[in-house]
């Protein structure tokens, strides 16, 4: 449900919010409808509006769309990449193993957002080169734990058995390692996911993330965070919907896991 | 009785499947008097071990008692409160468990877990209970007991270590012990003394004793009286010698049978050698070899049986022959052709040619294919077969083996460990091998099943011409299906010949020792095999180095 509400926005954002992303309806952090001192507007401003009176729920509601699909893009994409380079190194072992260890101990060894902070000033700040970094750099954490999860799982006797067979590599990892280890990769997912939230918002803080006036969560609730010392509910209705979709992909992949392998321990 | 220890009445246990309740126990009824031992027998999932917790008032997690009695010394136990229940435990009623290595906490030494709970209870000061430690391991016969109580678990041997948890057990001089499968896992000449250990212990102290087993001729040297136990429900039950002579039930006769089967391996007189073997070594890194200058040859069509206990090197040199551990020296020939070491270079024909089967069947399947696929990839990967002729092979397949088309949507999971063993053979004879390497498949059975797979393995071979490595530390399993023998020990070969040779005397000294080892199902094989060993090991001392020639 929580989902289906936030997929909804993504697709439809523009149909359904009632103003433009970047409207200025109001005046500055004016309070929801609940409060007799909401802007007399039509629609009206019913969670409000931000420090420039912008209407609120319409830039939740684009922003979920910023937001949402960038993490959604970001994480898949690292978990591509950092699946794909872990379960080779458990697979082949060797060479390859400690080049591919190694490399990510070097790129681990950096504090994460000063890395992305260097990387993202030298190659500029267009979201391709958003994703990419962050990307690669979570890409790193999931590689650790796809090659543990792996090498758990090459010493079972099965894929022993499918390695005798005279398997490829790919097969071993596609159909041996990968069934075996979705579980705990989509309890990693769905956290994972939540992460990356947090570390576009930080780099968006910091100005070389999604750029304003460009709507998302994480930047709506630092923009607006001065609010929450005059009493005002503002920052945290973008915090309440990271909060709830947090919980949300969970759920759902909690449901998932249950559904499709079985699994009654995530 | 109202002067029983512990009397459990209509006993029911369920245990959690899914969303409900399942019942696994159906009302079983027993008293176990002072001093008596009651030995409770029966396959795994007949509820025994369940039984032998609840005998605490206790359950798994999981299961529940649904409904019945224990009595210990005519107190209700179920329902009572959880400070009861836990004075009982370790203090009246003691548990001794399958495996040691995971009752015993690797971070402390064995002494100071030995006085752990008789200090707590406040029974004695640390100092009195190390020296009453001291004491008991003296009594059940440990090897140099100051340093065993120094030293931490990893560094005695398991046998050693069962012992220590008997010891531990009788810490608290508690009126009743259960003791769960304390043997199970170890080898043959291991089990022996600690056997020896757990009766002189029930003597000396004149505990009572539960002593849950799936191994008839186990129990029958320890217990006074026998409950045969199957799906949860007594089968029979009596004094240890009604039940050993003239049992009532057919499924009594059948365990009484399993130690019967008839002898014999392929028969098929010895032909070209399939795959030799010639002076191979092998370490696992830079250890010390675990396999020393072994030569064999594997005949066409025929099974060599190769025995050993566990240490012995007898898996490593299966691991070896399929190319997982390639060998620091010595060669490997399939066909007269020299082999590549590793595994990884080796053609897919000969990959192909070599299949081998593992001890544990839930291990050695994907949980997560189903049957069509653990089966059905091996003819696709070797044959190109696909569509319905797939299909039709796949069947063919599961049928050999006794199993049928309504499994294969299975997943593993959902399989008994004998139809998980099964597939793990039909997966192994899809490739149509020359060899199948069998490491100790038999092992991790129930000894009715373990039969059944020994028999399907030989039929298998008559009609298929397969030859057969069969790695096992149970030389009562190689009576009925060995060609030929292979005794291992420290990882060299103590001899080899004919079935015939090697089981019929003379025997050199440690393939009699191996064969002495082996439960009888009979009163009174315990003592004697104990007198047989303290005298051929007083010779073997004298005459050490004296090798009888192998062939």
């Amino acid at each position: 449900m929580l989902i289906s509400v936030n997929l909804v926005a993504v697709l439809f954002a523009p149909l359904i919010a009632p103003y433009g992303e970047t409207d200025t309806v109001g005046g500055v952090w004016s309070p929801g409808i609940w409060s007799a001192d909401t802007p007399d507007i039509s629609p009206p401003a019913i969670l409000g509006t931000d420090q420039l009176g912008r209407d609120l729920l319409s830039r939740l509601i684009y922003g979920a769309r910023n937001t949402i699909l960038l993490a959604i893009v970001i994480t898949a994409l690292s978990f591509t990449i950092g699946v794909l380079l872990g379960f080779l190194a458990a697979v082949l072992r060797g060479w390859v193993d400690q080049t591919l260890s190694r490399i990510v101990d070097v790129l681990m060894a950096f504090p994460t957002l000063i890395l992305a902070l260097v990387v993202l000033s030298a190659m500029g700040t267009s979201t391709a080169v958003l994703i990419g970094v962050i990307a690669t750099i979570d890409a790193t954490q999931i590689f650790r734990v796809s090659r543990a999860l792996a090498r758990d799982i090459v010493v079972m006797e099965y894929f022993e058995a499918a390695r005798l067979r005279g398997e490829r590599v790919w097969w071993l990892m596609v159909e041996e390692v990968l069934p075996n280890a979705l579980g705990p990769l989509m309890a990693e997912f769905g956290l994972r996911f939540c992460f990356v939230f947090l570390f576009i918002s930080a780099l968006s803080f910091l100005g070389l993330g999604i750029q304003p006036p460009t709507a998302d969560w994480g930047s709506m609730v630092r923009e607006n965070a001065a609010a929450i010392s005059f009493g005002m509910l503002i920052p945290l209705f973008p915090a309440l919907a990271i909060a709830l979709l947090t919980i949300g992909i969970n759920l759902v992949v909690d449901w998932f896991l249950q559904k499709s392998v079985g699994l009654k321990d995530g | 009785m109202a002067d029983a220890l512990i009397s459990v009445k209509d006993l029911v246990l369920e245990a959690q499947d899914g969303g409900g309740w399942r019942q696994i126990v159906h009302g079983v009824s027993f008293d176990l008097a002072a001093g008596e031992v009651l030995g409770l027998i029966g396959e795994s999932g007949a509820g025994k071990s369940s039984i032998g917790i609840a005998a605490m008032g206790r359950t798994r997690p999981g299961v529940r008692i649904a409904s019945g009695s224990v009595r210990l010394e005519g107190k209700e136990l179920i329902g009572a409160p959880e400070e009861d229940l836990r004075q009982i435990s370790g203090q009246t009623v003691a548990y001794v468990a399958q495996s040691a290595a995971a009752a015993f906490n690797p971070a402390h030494k064995i002494i100071d877990q030995f006085a752990e709970t008789a200090v707590q209870e406040g029974r004695m000061s640390a100092q009195a209970a190390r020296a009453l430690g001291l004491e008991i391991f003296r009594k059940l016969d440990l090897p140099d007991p100051e340093r065993i109580a120094q030293s931490y678990p990893h560094q005695v041997s398991g046998g050693q270590l069962q012992r220590c948890m008997v010891a531990m057990a009788m810490a608290c001089n508690p009126r009743a012990i259960i003791f769960d499968e304390p043997t199970t896992a170890l080898d043959v000449t291991t089990q022996i003394e600690v056997l020896v250990a757990i009766r002189n212990a029930i003597a000396e102290f004149g505990t009572a004793a539960i002593y849950i087993t799936h191994d008839l001729a186990v129990v029958a040297q320890i217990a006074d009286r026998i409950m045969v136990l199957r799906n949860g429900r007594e089968v029979e039950s009596g004094a240890i010698g009604q039940i050993l002579d003239t049992p009532a039930h057919p499924y009594t006769r059948d365990l009484l049978a399993v130690r019967k089967t008839p002898y014999g391996g392929s028969g098929k007189t010895e032909g070209a050698a399939l795959a030799t073997i010639c002076n191979v070594s092998a370490a696992y890194g830079k250890a010390a070899p675990t396999i020393k200058d072994i030569s064999l040859s594997i005949p066409e069509g025929r099974t060599v049986a190769l025995v050993g206990e566990s240490g012995s090197g007898k898996s490593t040199l299966g691991r070896v022959l399929a190319g997982l551990l390639p060998p620091v020296s010595g060669q490997i020939k399939l066909d007269g052709k020299q082999l590549a070491p590793d595994a990884m270079r080796r053609d897919k024909d000969t990959l192909r040619r070599i299949q081998m089967v593992y001890q544990s069947p839930d291990t050695a399947l994907n949980p997560r294919h189903r049957v069509r696929k653990i089966v059905g990839r091996p003819v696709r990967f070797y044959f190109g077969t696909t569509g319905s002729a797939l299909g039709d092979r796949v069947a063919e397949l599961l049928g050999e083996v006794g199993l049928d088309e309504t499994y294969l949507d299975r997943r593993s999971a959902e399989m008994s460990g004998g139809e998980k063993q099964r597939l793990c053979l039909a997966r192994a004879l899809a490739a149509n091998p020359d060899l199948i390497i069998c490491d100790e498949v038999t092992s991790a059975l129930d000894q009715l099943i373990a039969r059944d797979i020994v028999d399907l393995l030989k039929r298998i071979q008559q009609k298929s011409g397969v030859s057969y490595l069969f790695i096992t530390h149970d030389i009562d399993t190689v009576r009925s299906i060995a060609d030929d023998i292979v005794v291992l020990k420290s990882g060299e070969i103590v001899e080899q010949g004919s079935r015939e040779t090697i089981l019929n005397p003379p025997y050199a000294d440690y393939t009699k020792l191996l064969l002495s080892s082996v439960p009888e199902m009979r009163h009174g094989w315990l003592d004697q095999a104990i007198a047989e060993r303290q005298v051929s090991a007083s010779r073997a001392h004298a005459a050490h180095d004296v090798h009888r020639s192998s062939k």
